[in-house]
């Protein structure tokens, strides 16, 4: 098992190294001139004196490959260049704003994976039911529902009720009933589409699962159907229902992106569209990293649960 | 000489089914269809079904002066510039279908070339295109469309946003090429594809010609279940500002404009611009999962 870990863990490296190759190198092709957007956005007339200037001091002049040098360099390093519009690096630019959008991820990914489980199974076993044809449709409707209209809706419903929690993110440390009251909503608005997914894919493959022979058998030598349904089947249908949670999880900054401007939450989606808005090409290089970089881990600790959860796959390495 | 062909009493048609079998066995799908229907007519004779023009602005009827309830005026109310909803939701149905579909098209074209070519080269080109494609994947396809926003710069041809339309096309390239690849790859070992290379076809010829035509129904299967998914992509972009742009009347574009107050003041401006987006995109789901129940049950998206 150690072994297996280690060994997924090296081939991390030479993904998260293409990833920051391409990106650098798609990224130097975008025709909006960051300098010339910084400069007029305080007004007035700019020479092209200054922009150069701006240029210069920025490091954009220099040769492509003595910037890819430093970047390439600085990555390992946890150095991701400065942010061109605050001029604040990029790493403590992400870092002081990603502990919320993780927060609001692993908010969404409870809701989802306590709504999901009953929804999913349920529908799977009584299967051609009413109950069946509600479950599909509500789960259809998770994503076909725009999620930051969902939370548009939510906000209105908040707003009819009362009054909405205070602007500015306040610390589960510090006020976690504060924190829970402006943290619910959004994550209820990412999390449908969450659930929608993850609930549909348990319900085909219990489905799948419950046609296999070994169910047959099971039922055959006489176990309960609880047993046969619990041990021999949600077990096996576990494994794809891992892979979508953890796909979904690490996808889910997808969602925050929208979410987060609808609620104002200052996270990385937030950052994400400031960053195209300004053309600021070093942030939003390394946001795309971040992004990678999760997509990687995620799929790390989903590899490792379905080596805990099937002892094929242990062995098999 | 006189061949006798002897003519069978019965003749046995293979089973076609129709479109009548696809009423019947997927309600669901053609309640979806109906709708689709209905969407692209309403977008097509606009000008004859909307109430009013979708860019009149009539202040009397805003919101920020205390107008634009739903009335028999409005049905659906009137937005802060006082235009009509209905009518800029008509309109907007212009706007969601031409980009969902050209860009589902243009996505699903292109995944469907590069996943046939990797399959039918297969080796060292397949290797490189399926890694590519991984790599592609693993990102979130708000995010790869946002991505390709920033490098293309703004370009509108007749009143498309075409470098939208790239944006949202180019996401669902790696998604196509995956499944279409797994398919073709099946196809590239029967002996047809043997006997039109003895016969000395050119590759492109053998691509186009004789493997494309042969994944034609994971081909429509996935342009139906993306048309939707790009109508919630345009709709996202143009909420967060970065699709297509005033004045041109689009979902998303009416929910990104909503000043705060309305959130207590104006629902009706909230409400009916999603539900379109929602009820358009449940369609297009609907019968894309019908379509893949009747054509290929086992295909995986």
């Amino acid at each position: 098992m150690l072994k297996y870990a280690f060994n997924r863990i090296l081939l991390m490296i030479p993904t998260l190294i293409a990833v920051a190759i391409i990106v650098f190198l798609v990224l130097r092709v975008v025709p909006g001139d960051i300098v010339e957007l910084k400069l007029t956005a305080e007004g007035g007339e700019v020479s092209m004196e200054q922009i150069e200037a701006e240029k210069k001091r920025l490091g954009l002049n220099d040769p492509l490959h003595i910037q890819f040098y430093n970047y390439m360099i600085g990555i390992p390093q946890g150095d991701l260049g400065i942010s061109l519009w605050t001029e604040k690096p990029v790493a403590e630019e992400i870092g002081s704003r990603i502990g919320l959008s993780f927060q609001l991820a692993i908010f969404s990914t409870i809701l989802a994976v306590l709504l999901a489980f009953p929804l999913g199974t349920l529908s799977a076993l009584f299967r051609g039911t009413f109950l069946d044809y509600v479950i599909r449709i509500i789960t259809i409707g998770g994503i076909a529902v725009p999620a930051f209209w969902l939370g548009m809706l939510l906000i209105m419903l908040v707003l009819s009720f009362g009054k909405l929690p205070p602007l500015g993110t306040v610390s589960f440390f510090v006020d976690p009933l504060t924190n829970f009251n402006q943290m619910i909503w959004p994550a209820i608005s990412v999390g449908y589409r969450y659930t929608s997914v993850v609930a549909r894919m348990l319900r085909s493959s219990i489905l799948e699962v419950l046609s296999e022979d070994y169910i047959r058998t099971a039922r055959a030598k006489g176990l309960y159907e609880r047993v046969v349904i619990v041990k021999h089947g949600m077990r096996n249908a576990l494994l794809p229902t891992v892979t979508v949670i953890g796909l979904e999880f690490a996808f889910l900054l997808g969602g925050l992106v929208v979410t987060e401007s609808v609620f104002n939450l200052n996270g990385i989606g937030k950052l994400f569209i400031d960053s195209v808005i300004r053309n600021d090409l070093n942030l939003l290089q390394g946001l795309v990293l971040t992004v990678a970089t999760a997509f990687v881990l995620v799929n790390l600790i989903v590899d490792l649960c379905y080596a805990a959860l099937d002892p094929r796959i242990r062995y098999q390495s | 000489m006189n061949l006798k062909v002897s003519t069978p009493t019965k003749v046995v048609k293979p089973s076609r089914r129709t479109f009548i079998d696809f009423i019947r066995e997927q309600p669901l799908g053609f309640i979806g269809l109906i709708m689709i229907i209905t969407m692209f007519f309403a977008a097509i004779f606009a000008p004859e079904v909307a109430p009013y023009n979708p860019e009149d602005v009539d202040f009397e009827a805003s919101p920020a002066l205390g107008g634009g309830q739903p009335s028999w005026e409005h049905p659906l109310g009137a937005d802060a510039f006082g235009r009509d909803i209905l009518s800029r939701l008509i309109y907007g149905a212009r706007t969601a279908l031409s980009i969902g579909f050209f860009s589902a098209m243009l996505g699903c074209t292109l995944g469907a070339i590069i996943g046939t070519t990797s399959a039918y080269f297969g080796g060292k080109v397949d290797l490189i295109i399926q890694r590519l494609i991984d790599l592609m994947l693993s990102f979130p396809i708000v995010i790869l469309a946002i991505v390709v926003i920033a490098i293309f710069p703004k370009t509108v041809v007749v009143g498309i946003d075409i470098n939208v339309i790239i944006a949202i096309a180019i996401p669902f390239t790696p998604k196509v090429a995956r499944v279409i690849r797994s398919q073709a790859l099946t196809i590239v070992t029967l002996p047809y594809i043997d006997a039109a290379k003895a016969a000395g076809y050119s590759s492109s010829r053998i691509i186009f010609r004789h493997i494309l035509p042969n994944v034609s129904a994971p081909f429509l299967i996935m342009l139906t279940a993306f048309i939707g998914q790009a109508i919630l992509l345009e709709a996202s972009l143009s909420f967060l500002g970065l699709g297509v742009v005033e004045p041109t009347p689009s979902w998303g574009l009416m929910l990104s404009g909503v000043n705060s107050d309305y959130y207590r003041t104006a629902a009706w401006m909230i409400i009916y611009p999603g539900l379109a987006v929602s009820i358009a995109v449940f369609s297009f789901n609907l019968l894309g999962d019908s379509l893949r129940d009747w054509l290929d049950p086992k295909l995986k998206l």
